[in-house]
């Protein structure tokens, strides 16, 4: 395979253990097959099951009041109502159902705030396959919700207890069972990180996204627009937000890190209050991808930080990490206070909670350094019920402008 | 192509004995007399483990060892300022994770990004003849292959139970010093008995292994017992490494240095009984 294949740039490749290689190989033939080709029908299969029990497509709605407070047309992609309540559905349907082509016996995954886990129970739950998911002792403890709905659906959940105990342990993890069980089990990798081809074919399920807003912005405001907003942790959302507008030079994509409590990095410590990789991270390889890192000058990659779980990680996809360096992504940051009004504020002007991820792309139109232009498609990546109980400890700690009387929390 | 330190090593002590420790567990001083202990102890090759956050191909006892490591405050600097005052008969290697190589020596970010060449240089100037990398294979093999040749250190290669075909071949075309031989799918760490997979890889490898200038293979993941040495040999094994059976001296022994060396001594001679029952290796 040439480097072109496998890279975006210098970022991608395939940095994972030998015995992985042959597994990635045949996985790089089935996503060829049946995802590019659509052998024996599967994306017909696919795309009637994300109809049918998926909820697609999503509405693309303009934000009434938000256009008005920001004095631009302001477009939501609704994503928060696949089934579900996230945008993840997407891929973890399209993996679990191309692991059953490829004749696997069993799912694995790793999840940080548990939407990729529990869109990956679903999806297994959905079409017969056992299912194990990893999550980080931190994330299990902070997003309970989500591991009983996995559990729910059959899933087994194995918390991870090194490190930070959060999505980076849960992927290494996974990894490791995926290189013990590697001839029977397909990993379903939650984003659009890990060795090729895994970049490339979760952001072609994910790019349904951007498929479905080109044309519905286009039959809306009759327009393309000026820019497009995704929040940004490993990527999935935001590639599938960007992908069939990188062509269209007219709009500008921001990528919207979580800033967290500060950007700067505690290198003794080994500390960065951030997850903001594509902004301040440099060059390196992490599981299985040569791309943007938190890391120390040493090699050791960082304890990433945000209020919301689906953005904390240290490393983010290969292609984001090509796409800002050829100058075609800007990467902004929204720390975890902005990030909280915009919750608030998006519950109480339109009347839907968002995910706190989502809410560091709405936090972006708050206090956007960058002209955003007339027309703005954020993307909603998810629905914020989850959060509900990180929002309200973290709301008491702060004065924000845009929460609701505490008076209502009290407890 | 005359024989490197490791090729030489193994073949003058064949079967050879190669052990595996983490740096710097639980201290680098500490490392420096375990080195020696398995040096006395009759090891062929010393793998010395750089310690990476992210150790994707260690299980739990590896982990552990990086982790006390890290904790102790290992940096690839005093790495290699340990390795520069380490005298030792055996050759020794290093085993760390592709991202270790990359950082070294990046001062900043150049436009291509990390170069891996300051790390070999660094590397072959404390004497360390070789270099095993987890997470690197053969397929993003070539900046740090040809740093290896420019500077004269072996890159070994893994072969797992799931390399067949064309990818054996590449992996054998490319192999030097010697060759890999993983056990077992999964991770790192000592198991009861020698996998079936084993005997299955030597006999797929044994293939590749007609020219007389072969590269040596040497079995490792899961072996922890001289009766697994034995019985690795005589499947045609050049060589058996061991890594988790020693980690967990380190952590458990009243005198490490003491218990390292009897180990080795004990493997060493498992290799060598095996080695009598081997049908006609050399």
């Amino acid at each position: 395979m040439s480097e072109s294949e496998t890279s975006f740039g210098r970022y991608g490749g395939q940095y994972v253990p030998e015995a992985l290689m042959p597994a990635l190989e045949e996985l790089e033939d089935a996503y060829q097959r049946y995802v590019l080709e659509n052998e024996d029908g599967f994306l017909d299969e696919f795309e009637e099951r994300m109809r049918e029990f998926g909820g697609r497509p999503t509405p693309l709605q303009r934000a009434d009041r938000l256009s008005e407070r920001y004095g631009r047309e302001v477009y939501l992609k609704r994503e928060d109502l696949v089934h579900g309540g996230a945008h993840k559905l997407n891929n973890a349907l399209g993996q679990v159902l191309l692991a059953k082509y490829m004749g696997k016996e069993r799912i694995i995954a790793e999840t940080g705030a548990g939407q990729h886990g529990t869109a990956t129970a679903m999806a297994a739950a959905h079409l017969e396959m056992p299912c194990e998911i990893y999550m980080g002792r931190t994330d299990v403890n902070r997003q309970r919700p989500n591991v009983y709905r996995m559990r729910m659906n059959g899933a087994a959940v194995n918390p991870v207890d090194a490190g930070s105990a959060t999505l980076k342990e849960a992927i290494n993890a996974t990894l490791r069972d995926w290189a013990t069980t590697v001839e029977t089990t397909h990993y379903v990798i939650g984003s659009v990180v890990g060795p090729h081809p895994f970049p490339k074919m979760v952001r072609d399920f994910q790019a349904v996204i951007s498929e479905e807003a080109r044309e519905q912005i286009q039959a809306q405001a009759g327009r393309l627009p000026d820019s497009v907003v995704a929040c940004a942790g490993g990527g999935s959302n935001t590639m599938g937000a960007f992908h069939a507008f990188v062509p269209d030079e007219s709009v500008a994509l921001y990528a919207v890190e979580a800033g967290g409590s500060s950007l700067d990095i505690d290198e003794e410590a080994g500390l960065a209050p951030n997850s903001a990789t594509l902004s301040t991270g440099t060059d390196g390889v992490l599981h299985g991808a040569m791309t943007k890192l938190l890391q120390s000058g040493d090699g050791q990659i960082m304890e990433s930080h945000s209020v919301s779980a689906g953005l904390d990680y240290a490393g983010v996809g290969p292609e984001l990490s090509h796409l800002v360096a050829t100058d075609r992504v800007t990467p902004v940051s929204v720390d975890d206070e902005t990030a909280l009004n915009a919750f608030h504020r998006l519950s109480r002007l339109e009347g839907i909670i968002p995910a706190l991820e989502s809410s560091h792309a709405l936090g972006y139109l708050e206090d956007a350094a960058e002209d955003l232009g007339e027309v703005v498609v954020v993307n909603v990546s998810g629905r914020g019920d989850k959060d509900l109980e990180t929002v309200l400890e973290e709301t008491e700690k702060r004065d924000l402008e845009a929460a609701p009387d505490v008076e209502v929390f009290e407890r | 192509m005359t024989d490197s330190d490791i090729e030489r090593a193994i073949r003058e002590h064949h079967p050879a004995l190669i052990t595996y420790i983490t740096a710097g567990d639980p201290s680098l001083e500490e490392t420096k007399a375990y080195v020696e202990a398995l040096d006395r102890g009759g090891s062929d090759l010393i793998e010395l483990g750089l310690p990476f956050s992210e150790p994707i191909a260690e299980g739990p006892t590896i982990q552990a060892a990086i982790n006390r490591s890290l904790a102790a405050g290992t940096t690839p600097r005093r790495f290699f300022e340990m390795v520069d005052d380490l005298e030792t008969d055996a050759p020794l290697l290093v085993m760390t994770y592709y991202n270790m190589v990359l950082q070294y020596g990046s001062s900043g970010e150049s436009r291509d990004g990390p170069d891996v060449r300051p790390f070999v240089e660094r590397a072959a100037e404390a004497g360390l003849s070789g270099i095993i990398v987890p997470d690197l294979p053969a397929e993003e093999s070539g900046p740090l292959k040809a740093a290896c040749e420019e500077f004269g250190l072996d890159l070994v290669f893994i072969v797992a139970p799931t390399t067949a075909g064309e990818r054996l071949e590449t992996i054998m075309s490319q192999a030097s010093g010697f060759v890999y031989v993983q056990a077992r799918l999964g991770t790192t760490g000592a198991r009861a008995d020698v996998s079936g997979a084993t005997h299955e890889s030597l006999e797929r490898l044994a293939a590749y292994d007609a020219s007389a200038d072969g590269v040596p293979k040497a079995v490792g993941f899961g072996v922890s017992e001289a009766d697994h040495a034995a019985e690795i040999v005589t499947a045609g094994a050049d060589g058996v490494i061991v890594g988790s059976a020693l980690i967990d001296l380190i952590a458990d022994a009243d005198d490490p240095a003491a218990a390292l060396e009897a180990k080795a001594r004990e493997l060493k001679g498992g290799a060598e009984a095996g080695l009598a029952d081997a049908p006609t290796k050399q």
